[in-house]
């Protein structure tokens, strides 16, 4: 165990101890014990980086399970150490805004912290991870860690409704990624990611790659929200506002960012990869950006926009693969301009996104309601808060001079270079992508501005209000405020990162494009001259303030009047169809009827001899010893038959108490026919006692009733009992023949040979059951003496005092 | 004489099959039993009905009987009559504490 991985684990350490400083250090509010250990391992990461950007990397393995090649191997390089930053970043700084956002005398801050520090160790085992075994076993774990933040007040219905939608499509895609790992097993006979990618060039031709690959990303949209299981994101904002900020902003949501990033190496470079991640990143973009201007709630507005960013950067990813097409070029760093945009505009979405659902936090605790209809005028009350928010907005919108704008324009370089690639039909398809950029931009700007112009805008209505209004306590300002500057910091000093952080995580995601030695230069610049991104930027401007300003009109457009995400009622649908289905099955298979579950036992077996007999053409007739049969044997045959048959007609007890007798009397007689006189004499005994105990015990019981014939129901049982029948006996005329010619030998000589010479034993059948196969008879003793026990119990022992039994 | 027997074992079969599928509880035990007569009888065609003396060395026959399946079936006898017995009295206490032997009435109530 190494340094790294102790710091893996250190949040599940300390979660142990959290509900004992609850417990035994009432007074002092729990969070800040929690709060020391995200920042000390951020100051951990920051000290790694000088290794890291010299293109450096760490890597430890600590065996678990090494006979099935799954060990904990820790592995830092660019890509992890940028996620681990951000999460221990802004894990820190969401423990010190939940300190004054949760009250210590109201909430259950225990539970709070300990699913908290849960998450937060769970996501660093994802990223630091390098097996994708464990990778997946700290995924699952950000999924509960999740579901049990969502559900924090568990009282409430949606909170539970929003725990259960995102554990059931996070947890779906969780196992389909499962699946896709093992295929990536099955391809390279490893699990370390390292190694896999090593044999990249492999695997491209296999079978499996496709469905690997499926399966994989099936895992990173679910959990990254994209279209279409983005549906459950905005049902997660039921989440206290410190977990949306950290899990539905920050980290969890781009667990998936990370799984197509650390996996494009592995993937990138085909047409299907390119495709999929590109078309799905940028439909989501679209949606989320429409969907978002609809919505009446901050958090919900926030929510989409999130998806919507996430959207931004999967379609990046997917653009930035096309790189590995080529393998290095001069033209390479053209195309990897799309992955750098993807990664710095990872960082730039988790210092405003983070920063704005703090600023809505301190709105709806100040205020007491983020609904955009009631809110207004709040710009002189909470003037912190607003400048804030201004700056988070203005990012997210992508105006000058903050770090948005850059991102947003590196986004509309990358989305027009890959419109020009000439590989995977881009020719033809290609203009796609830049217009839809651009649009989903326009709405990117018109829900910042209806959430900006909505809240601090216009006349303060103090009776929309239950309580008093004023700024947040500092406490709660300084996470936000934090990370307002890092968006204005890095607005203005885009590079500041570049050398650190960003070219190594390039190197990570796009490994081998460079030669030896040589790494990405990354330098971004404010001003690019009149290019076409500046004239799109203006455009989305100049069109956004249109529709923003005409909004009233073009709100009454059906689409725009539900708030919820038509989505959701498939997602609502399909649940309620899956438990109706499921009871309509069951109801119909499940009587309750003996007769209904011997019937489907005896037809299953009917079928599966039918099955047999043709499948394999086995059924054979040897009519060797049909004739010579006397008369005698003829009438006692017929008899029997003839007996047997009537057993099902009889209506009086006593006659089938007779019949019965007959019946086993008459295959005494066969015994006795076929020569052996032990199982004449067991049979006469077995049957005369049979007789006598059912005669005994129909004196107590019911007179049998006519059975009433309806034909559906006795002519259903009537078929499968001939087919029953039937089937015996094909069977036992197609065993006789294939006994008759197989030529082998009972092993019966033996038992004749030896019965004297060895048991002292004249009757064979006795020295068999008592001496050469004892033990039989000694069970079957046994048997008899459970039941007689059995009869005793049943008819001896009654329940009192309970129901009637 | 084993097609005819093999015919034989066939109609216990059939008719004991019948029985169970019916809803009197005594006709599936009376089904049961016949489905065991049915199941002893197959035991001793299908280890071939050839003539010989029975298999008692006394008789100093030049061709015995198979003794091996004769013990089998004497075991499945036995057992087949415990079973029988046991369940004819579980028919007895089910008919006395539920005053039917309508299986179709004899089922679990909705909610379990």
């Amino acid at each position: 165990m190494t340094v790294l991985h102790w710091v893996t684990i250190a949040p599940f350490l300390l979660a142990i101890l959290v509900p004992f400083f609850y417990k035994f250090a009432r007074p002092i509010h729990t969070g800040w014990f929690v709060f020391v250990l995200p920042v000390v391992l951020f100051i951990y990461f920051l000290q790694q980086l000088p290794v890291i950007s010299n293109g450096g990397n760490i890597l430890y393995t600590v065996p678990w399970v090494p006979s099935l090649g799954i060990n904990f191997t820790v592995y830092l390089d660019g890509l992890s150490l940028l996620f681990a930053l951000l999460i221990t970043g802004i894990g820190a700084l969401v423990v010190l805004y939940s300190i004054y956002y949760l009250s210590k005398k109201t909430e259950a801050i225990h539970n709070f912290y300990v699913y908290l520090l849960m998450f937060m160790g769970a996501m660093l085992g994802v990223v630091i991870s390098d097996n994708l075994i464990v990778l997946y076993v700290f995924w699952e774990l950000t999924s509960l860690a999740s579901s049990l933040l969502i559900s924090y007040w568990f009282h409430r219905e949606k909170s539970i409704y929003g725990a259960q939608k995102s554990m059931l499509i996070t947890v779906f895609g969780g196992f389909a990624m499962l699946g896709g790992f093992c295929l990536l097993y099955v391809m390279t006979n490893t699990f370390s990611i390292r190694a896999i990618i090593e044999q990249a060039d492999v695997i491209v031709g296999n079978p499996l790659f496709i469905p690997a690959m499926i399966l994989v990303l099936l895992g990173a949209f679910t959990k990254s929200a994209q279209f279409p299981f983005h549906i459950w994101l905005p049902d997660a904002m039921e989440a206290p506002t410190p977990v949306s900020a950290y899990l539905h902003s920050a980290t969890m949501v781009k667990a998936g960012i990370y799984l197509v990033a650390r996996l494009t190496p592995v993937f990138g470079g085909v047409a299907e990869w390119f495709w999929i991640i590109s078309a799905f990143g940028i439909v989501t973009l679209c949606w989320g950006s429409i969907s978002a201007v609809r919505q009446k709630d901050l958090k919900s507005i926030l929510a989409y926009s999130t998806i919507s960013q996430l959207g931004l950067i999967m379609s990046l990813l997917g653009l930035g693969s096309a790189s590995l097409y080529y393998g290095y070029g001069t033209d390479t760093t053209l195309y990897t301009t799309a992955t750098l945009a993807a990664v710095f505009h990872l960082i730039n979405h988790a210092t405003f996104k983070g920063s704005l659902f703090m600023t809505v936090g301190i709105i709806d605790h100040e205020t007491g309601t983020r609904d955009i209809r009631k809110l207004g005028g709040l710009m002189s009350i909470m003037p912190i808060t607003f400048t804030i928010s201004l700056i988070g907005l203005a990012s997210m919108a992508g105006l000058p001079p903050f770090n948005g704008f850059l991102s947003k324009e590196m986004f509309f370089t990358g989305v027009l270079n890959a419109s020009q690639l000439d590989i995977f039909n881009m020719q033809t398809w290609g203009m796609i992508f830049p217009v839809l950029a651009w649009i989903a931009s326009v709405f990117t700007f018109v829900y910042c501005a209806i959430m900006f112009f909505k809240t601090f805008t216009g006349q303060f209505k103090p009776e929309n209000y239950d309580v008093h209004v004023h700024e947040a306590p500092i406490g709660m300002l300084i996470s936000p405020i934090i990370l307002g500057s890092l968006v204005v910091v890095f607005g203005f000093f885009p590079n500041l990162l570049a050398y650190s952080l960003i070219e190594p995580a390039m190197a990570a995601i796009l490994p081998g494009i460079l030669p030896e030695g040589q790494q990405f230069y990354v330098n971004i610049y404010h001003w690019h001259g009149f290019n076409t991104e500046l004239f799109m930027t203006i455009g989305v401007i100049a069109v956004g303030t249109f529709i923003y300003l005409t909004a009233k009109k073009w709100m009454q457009l059906s689409i725009y009047l539900k708030e919820r995400d038509p989505l959701n009622r498939v997602y609502d649908g399909s649940l309620v169809g899956l438990i109706k289905g499921s009871q309509k099955v069951t109801s119909l298979q499940m009587t309750g009827l003996l007769r209904d579950y011997f019937a489907y036992m005896i037809t299953f077996m009917i079928f599966m001899f039918a099955y047999t007999f043709i499948r394999y053409d086995v059924f054979a007739i040897d009519t060797v010893n049909v004739a010579g049969i006397s008369p005698y044997i003829w009438v006692v045959t017929l008899v029997f038959i003839a007996a047997t048959l009537a057993v099902p007609f009889i209506n009086h007890r006593i006659t089938a108490v007779i019949i019965v007798g007959v019946i086993g009397f008459l295959l005494a007689l066969f015994f006795n026919i076929f020569r052996a006189p032990d199982l004449v004499l067991t049979q006469l005994l077995v049957e005369t006692v049979m007789v006598v105990l059912l005669l005994l015990a129909f004196y107590h019981l019911p007179e049998l009733r006519k059975e009433k014939f309806t034909p559906r129901f006795n002519g259903v049982n009537l078929l499968i009992s001939i087919a029953v029948g039937i089937f015996v006996t094909a069977t036992a005329f197609s065993s006789l023949a294939l006994s008759n010619s197989n030529g082998l030998e009972p092993i019966s000589h033996y038992f004749i040979e030896n019965s004297y010479e060895l048991a002292a034993g004249k009757n064979m059948v006795n020295v068999i059951l008592v001496d050469f196969r004892g033990l039989d008879t000694l069970l079957e003793v046994l048997v008899l003496g459970i039941a007689a026990l059995g009869v005793v119990t049943l008819i001896k022992l009654r329940m009192t005092g309970r129901e009637d039994v | 004489m084993e097609i005819l027997m093999s015919i034989v074992v066939g109609v216990l079969f059939m008719v004991g099959t019948y029985l169970i599928l019916t809803k009197s509880l005594l006709r599936v035990i009376l089904g049961l039993m016949l489905l065991s007569h049915g199941a002893h009888l197959l035991l001793l065609t299908m280890a071939g009905l050839k003539q010989g003396a029975p298999p008692l060395l006394g008789e100093e026959a030049a061709a015995y009987a198979d003794p091996l399946p004769q013990a089998l079936i004497l075991t499945a006898i036995v057992i087949s009559f415990g079973v029988t017995a046991f369940m004819l009295v579980l028919a007895y206490r089910t008919y006395k504490e539920h005053k039917t032997d309508d299986l179709d009435k004899l089922r679990g109530s909705a909610d379990e």
